[in-house]
């Protein structure tokens, strides 16, 4: 299955392609087509994480070699386009992750897109979404990423304007493509760029180029910067993060895939996946303060402050997916590159089981609203798992020892505590407390106190609990892969980090440095645990009423005012972005594109216009009229002439026809008579 | 046995089935002039045949005799056709095929 992982993208493009011309037909609409394909999918890469596990644990430490497979797809010149995978620790941890929150959102879906307009669609796009997906996790050359990624920007394109008759709707559609374009013309760049860099699109050979080559430090500076660009706009990042709280427009399933567990961190997987070019060009071995630790530092604390302003559920996990998005790139900017990966790998799972738990309440507890404050309150007494699912998924957020945040989020600060990062430190503690806070808050909003809505909320079906108690299984055992604080484990960097002697061998990624297992900090790990519980209780005081010193800040404080209603407008990013920047290239440019328009094209295109017409006429006149028609009719008057001539012998007269037999007769003997 | 004078009474025949092709207006005489023309075709066959002691001469001038009887019958069904829309067996009446 390894040499053959390519199957595993294979099932759900070929059923994006079924259920387009079928699934309209099919009984249940084509859901059990895309539902069957994933399923193989997953099926598959659970074999290829098994097969890749005993590959790994079976060859010496450190020795597990990823597998490559590949041929030139065309050639032009000397420039190949290869089409190829690779199949290593990172690809098969992506596969788990794609193909099992994929599955559970497919099923998840049948009860709640149950009778919508477009459901056929709604699974092609899906399907279409996991083929590209996979597909770009197990590229093994930049241009297979690209296809991969550009893939998932259509799919997000298509599945966040599902409901486009609304026009919010088709707006954020829109604003989510542009905005992740705005990043891609980055990724453009940076493929360029690598590829005259190292001569080829393969990855690894650019990642062994970028570390060890002989090439200009500056050069590959600007590859990792225009490559950077591209993370910024899909996962994210400040300031390009305005496009995801709006991408929440979609169907809930939706959110769950792309906006929050796989689509997203793409940005972060291209970071893991040319982290040669990243580790060299922003000098992550030095310890300095570099773009990548500082973009996701910053988002860790913005993404956070937003959160807690926000009344639609929904775009609370919105924000609180921009800051965990910007741990993992903050993970990865310290050098904690197995730390990011492994955050990837457990917030895929604990935030799909909340957005799924977001969904759950919509569906059955508060008559389609995402409004916390208006429509929710008081539901844990009507939806149990609901609750209980969504609480496990925000403790996990949370950092609590021992669900699988804790472990991710532990990993990260101290690999940065490690590498002298102790800023990444301070900021990742204070965005734990953030995160514990708004999440208590969010809690506390849809579950507990009175029930505000209109509705009759119930528990949801068994197709929509379901996989939110596996997601919740998820979110608690996943963690434990690489429990090195309390059980010593550390199975996932064996498993999934490249091993050292495969990065001396191949040099093709940076050698990585580990904080020690057998010195574990146990004082962080306490402190950070302390700092989340401080979040929590805080939260829970401030709204069960116990602080009464903190109540009506925002009213009688100026200053918090202010800062309330700084959070509220989002801190003008998005009219920064529409007012000023649109604007003021609207205004001048498009002044400017008028008067080009009204002096040159049109004077030109009249010009045109006056000489064509005269050279019409004249066309008309000349060769028309006189050579052209006179042609036609002469050869017309010429015809009917012939025709006069030759009806004389058409007479009708039977005994004509018979002289005309015999004089024929008569000539041809005559003619042979005289030849012999 | 001289050949020529079967021949030349061939080739008056013939002659006169021609003439009476092109000539006569009447369809029925056109029809016998026709006639004319088959049997001096016959003559012909028959005088080789005779000629040239072959047995096969004859056999055609047989075949020709049958085909020609019904040759008549039909040229007589248009005659007698052409007479109802015409009133007339005047070949230069039934030009309709005129271009």
């Amino acid at each position: 299955m390894l040499d053959h992982a390519w199957l595993v993208p294979l099932f759900p493009a070929l059923s994006f392609v079924a259920i387009l011309f079928f699934g309209k037909r099919l009984p249940k609409k084509g859901s059990e087509l895309g539902i069957a394909a994933v399923g193989i999918s997953w099926i598959l890469s659970v074999i290829t994480l098994v097969q890749w596990i005993s590959h790994v644990e079976s060859s010496k430490p450190g020795h597990g070699e990823p597998y490559f497979h590949g041929f030139t797809w065309w050639q032009s010149g000397a420039v190949k386009f290869p089409v190829g995978i690779q199949v290593d620790g990172l690809a098969v941890a992506l596969f788990f992750v794609v193909s099992t929150v994929s599955l559970l959102v497919h099923v998840y879906s049948t009860a709640y897109m149950k009778g919508d307009r477009r459901y056929t669609h709604y699974y092609a796009a899906l399907s279409l979404f996991t083929a590209s997906m996979l597909f770009m996790v197990v590229a093994s050359s930049t241009l297979g990423l690209l296809l991969g990624w550009e893939g998932t920007s259509v799919c997000s394109f298509m599945l966040i304007g599902h409901w486009w008759e609304e026009q919010p709707n088709s707006n954020a559609a829109l604003k989510a493509f542009l905005t992740t374009r705005t990043g891609d013309v980055g990724l453009l760049i940076g493929i360029v760029i690598t590829y005259f860099m190292a001569h080829t699109f393969n990855i690894a050979a650019i990642n062994r180029v970028a570390l060890h080559g002989d090439v200009s430090h500056t050069l590959v500076l600007v590859a990792a910067i225009a490559l950077f660009a591209a993370v910024i706009g899909k996962s994210g990042q400040f300031p390009l993060h305005t496009w995801l709280p709006d991408a929440m427009a979609g169907p809930t399933p939706v959110s769950a895939l792309i906006h929050a567990a796989t689509m997203v961190v793409a940005g972060v997987y291209l970071v893991a996946r040319l982290y040669g070019v990243f580790y060299s060009g922003f000098a992550i071995h030095g310890g300095g303060i570099n773009l990548v630790a500082a973009i996701g530092g910053i988002t860790v604390i913005m993404g956070a402050a937003l959160a807690f302003v926000q009344s639609d559920i929904k775009k609370v996990l919105a924000y609180s997916t921009i800051s965990q998005l910007g741990y993992m790139v903050m993970a990865l900017g310290v050098g904690a590159w197995t730390a990011a990966v492994f955050h990837l790998f457990t917030h895929a799972f604990f935030k799909a089981n909340l957005f799924l738990g977001a969904g759950s309440v919509s569906h059955s507890g508060s008559h389609h609203s995402f409004d916390m404050k208006k429509d929710m309150g008081g539901l844990k007494k009507y939806m149990p798992t609901t609750y209980w699912t969504f609480l496990i998924g925000t403790l996990a957020l949370a950092g609590i020892f021992p669900f699988a945040g804790f472990w991710s989020k532990d990993e990260i600060l101290a690999t940065a505590h490690h590498n002298t990062y102790d800023v990444f430190l301070v900021v990742g503690l204070i965005g734990a407390f953030m995160t514990a806070a708004y999440m208590t808050r969010c809690v506390y909003l849809t579950f507990h106190g009175e029930y505000r809505g209109h509705g009759h909320p119930h528990e949801s079906e068994k197709t929509i609990t379901i996989p939110l108690v596996i997601l919740t299984v998820l979110s608690v055992v996943a963690g434990f892969v690489n429990a090195a604080l309390i059980f010593g484990v550390t199975k996932f960097e064996t498993w999934f980090e490249p091993g050292e002697e495969i990065v001396k061998k191949l040099g093709s990624f940076p050698v990585l440095a580990h904080p020690d297992v057998a010195s574990v900090d146990y004082v962080l790990a306490i402190i950070s645990v302390c700092i989340a519980l401080s979040g929590i209780g805080l939260a829970w005081a401030f709204y069960t009423g116990r602080l009464k010193v903190l109540e009506n800040l925002t009213e009688r404080n100026g200053l918090m005012r202010g800062g309330k209603t700084f959070l509220e407008n989002k801190y003008y990013l998005d009219y920064l972005y529409t007012d000023l920047v649109v604007g003021s290239i609207k205004g001048p440019i498009a002044n400017a594109a008028y008067w080009f328009n009204q002096r040159v094209i049109d004077g030109v295109v009249n010009g045109v216009g006056r000489s064509t017409k005269r050279l019409g006429e004249l066309t008309y006149d000349v060769v028309d009229q006189k050579i052209v028609d006179g042609a036609v009719n002469g050869l017309a008057l010429e015809t009917g002439n012939a025709g006069g001539l030759l009806r004389r012998l058409q007479a009708g007269r039977v005994q004509r026809y018979a002289l005309m037999l015999f004089a024929a007769v008569g000539l041809f003997s005559l003619a042979v008579w005289i030849t012999t | 046995m001289v050949l020529n004078n079967f021949l030349i009474l061939s080739a008056f025949l013939f002659c006169t089935g021609i003439y009476g092709v092109m000539a006569r207006r009447n369809a029925v005489l056109v029809l016998m002039s026709v006639e004319l023309i088959l049997n001096a075709v016959n003559i012909n066959l028959i005088a080789f045949s005779a000629f040239h002691h072959e047995i096969s001469g004859q056999i055609f001038a047989l075949f020709v005799i049958t085909i020609a009887a019904a040759e008549v019958g039909v040229g007589l069904a248009i005659v007698l056709l052409m007479y109802r829309n015409f009133r007339s067996v005047d070949l230069d009446r039934a030009d309709q095929l005129k271009g």
